[in-house]
């Protein structure tokens, strides 16, 4: 095995036992960048001078006995995550060269641990997305099939993660982005509840349905580095102040007393590829006969989520994304005759396609004779959807179903035709809008090779009941293991 | 309801977009399909219902108005497209 396929916790064994260097682990991690990055194109900005300065600290740390479970432990990064002095472009032309002076929240937890980045993952542009091909910049590809979407909107470090470019990655997820790349891409992701991780330095789409979550090989990795990142921040308003527990001891064995519910409108979903709903069906098979009780649950209002969401987050994403004028950062547009003039070049020629879409959306929703029938209908929806959720959870304590309804699509497929592409959301939006935590682990292949996931989703912050359903689903399954052939 | 070419001129301008006539057929399409599809939200019954802005029911996040260092004012134009003075500079806005 070659050093770059470890997982986090292999790595730290080896690392702690001085039977390899971050600077080696790092340098075999580079080299498969090497390999395979023209491929794969999942990333926007490699970090190598930095990484290898980071790398040589760990090893010094690790010589002294100052040891934190990231320490040297080579890290993608989405590239909507502030990284100070290295340059974050939300894949955005209109952040092509923006360098913040400040680290994220996150970055800043991480780099205390001593981990090592490598680099700043591709996505869609400003997170809206859920291909990776509109990224202003260019689009990432599936390692399980080049020809292939990675999905979206972290599929740069979904991508990563799979393809052995990293140990671990961080992504952000909005409507299911760290989600269903991580299903396509055949790694672990989880979303947490919103408010668990800081979003401080986040660069913003729809704050109130934004929430940073990591991806691993395995479901112990993601409980690290859910405890790394993790934990109340008043830098950001909506940071909750609620102890983190070590998810690490969730990481056990047995499933005996555990309600695991199956939402009946998600099977029944139209869509809903065959194959997908086998392999789902068998991983569920998989948690009953290991002791869990299986649940019939209704959440009535699925047929409205997608709706609800795509006003929300343009609505959110409109608001947030004024900032992008000129002024301050970002791109300038130097023949505009007046300041307004200015605005208007600046940032037409900056965003994307898809950016312009969402904004348009989301001001008329916003706009004097509209706002009612449709932000303030979609609010009200968005409080019975959580009525939803809470129902539900009385009768269970996880609940588990596909992450998305058909695996990887070709590149190109769904890009033309944005409404098809939306409505793919369907089984992840709702975690964001009622700010429950989200999971998902790879629970097979189709028949043609392509990775599914297991969504299980839980009650506000009982990430822990995700973690212990996903480690077991892993453990029973056995996948582990198979990698990419690139 | 449907999305006229005059309402996404409207608004964006608002939002401060260009919009020229590709992209305003092009939008008027794919817009007029995506709000024809958010219109089954009207078969939801939210009679006395109240909106959620947040779901996790926050209410003000209050802390003690102290001053504390941040950014330097170096930092803060780092990324300027232009600056002057230690102030942003912006095209003449009364001419």
């Amino acid at each position: 095995m070659s050093l770059h396929e470890l997982t986090i916790a292999q790595a730290r064994e080896l690392l702690d036992k001085k039977e390899i260097s971050s600077k080696e682990l790092t340098s075999s991690v580079f080299d498969q960048i090497e390999r395979v990055e023209d491929k794969v194109d999942a990333f926007l900005t490699i970090s190598k001078d930095e990484a290898e300065e980071q790398a040589d600290a760990a090893d010094k740390r690790i010589a002294a006995g100052d040891i934190s479970p990231l320490t040297g432990i080579p890290l993608a990064i989405k590239d909507v995550i502030c990284t100070k002095g290295v340059r974050t472009t939300c894949a955005s032309k209109i952040l092509e060269n923006f360098i913040p002076p400040y680290d994220a929240n996150v970055m800043e937890k991480l780099n205390a641990q001593g981990a090592v980045m490598v680099g700043k993952s591709n996505m869609d542009e400003f997170a809206m997305g859920a291909s990776t091909e509109f990224s202003g910049f260019k689009p990432t590809k599936n390692p399980w099939d080049l020809s292939r979407i990675p999905g979206g909107s972290s599929g740069g470090s979904a991508a990563a993660v799979a393809a052995d470019m990293c140990i671990g990655s961080i992504g952000s997820d909005t409507g299911g982005s760290v989600r269903q790349p991580a299903s396509h891409c055949g790694v672990v992701g989880m979303k947490p509840t919103y408010g668990r991780v800081s979003r401080y330095g986040l660069v913003a789409f729809a704050s109130s349905l934004d929430q940073i979550g990591p991806f691993g090989k395995s479901v112990e990795d993601v409980a690290v580095l859910m405890n790394a990142i993790s934990g109340f921040d008043e830098r950001d308003s909506t940071s909750i102040k609620e102890d983190v527990p070590d998810f690490t001891k969730s990481l056990s064995e047995g499933m005996k007393g555990m309600k695991i519910g199956l939402p009946r409108e998600y099977f029944e979903a139209a869509g809903l590829d065959e194959e997908v709903k086998q392999l789902v069906n068998v991983a569920i098979d998989k948690l009953v006969e290991m002791g869990a009780e299986k649940v019939e649950i209704s959440l009535p209002q699925t047929e409205y989520v997608v709706s609800v969401y795509y006003i929300i987050a343009p609505c959110e994403a409109s608001s947030n994304l004024a900032r992008y004028d000129g002024v301050r950062y970002g791109k300038r547009a130097d023949d505009a005759e007046s300041m307004i003039d200015m605005f208007r070049k600046s940032r037409s020629r900056g965003f994307g396609d898809e950016v312009q879409r969402r904004i348009i959306i989301g001001t008329y929703s916003l706009s004097s004779g509209y706002y009612d029938a449709y932000y303030g209908k979609a609010s009200q929806v968005r409080t019975l959807i959580i009525e939803d959720f809470k129902d539900a959870f009385e009768k269970c304590d996880v609940m588990v179903s596909p992450v998305a309804p058909e695996p990887a699509s070709l590149i190109g497929e769904m890009s033309g035709d944005p409404l098809k592409m939306y409505t793919a959301d369907i089984f992840t939006v709702s975690a964001n809008l009622a700010g429950i935590p989200g999971m998902s682990v790879p629970c097979g292949f189709t028949k043609s090779g392509l990775p599914v996931g297991l969504q299980i989703m839980g009650k506000h912050f009982n990430e822990e009941a995700l973690i212990k359903t996903a480690y077991n689903y892993e453990k029973a399954a056995g996948i582990n293991g198979k990698k990419p052939v690139l | 309801m449907a999305i006229t070419k005059d309402d996404i001129l409207h608004v964006a301008n608002l939002a401060r977009l260009e919009m020229d006539n590709t992209r305003l057929d092009e939008f008027s399409t794919q817009l007029g399909e995506i709000l024809g599809y958010v219109e089954k939200l009207n078969r939801a019954d939210t009679e006395g219902v109240s909106p959620t802005s947040n779901a996790m029911a926050l209410s003000n996040a209050f802390r003690e108005d102290v001053v504390r260092p941040h950014l330097t004012n170096e930092d803060a134009l780092s990324n300027a497209p232009e600056n002057e003075d230690g102030s942003f500079l912006v095209p003449k806005v009364i001419t």
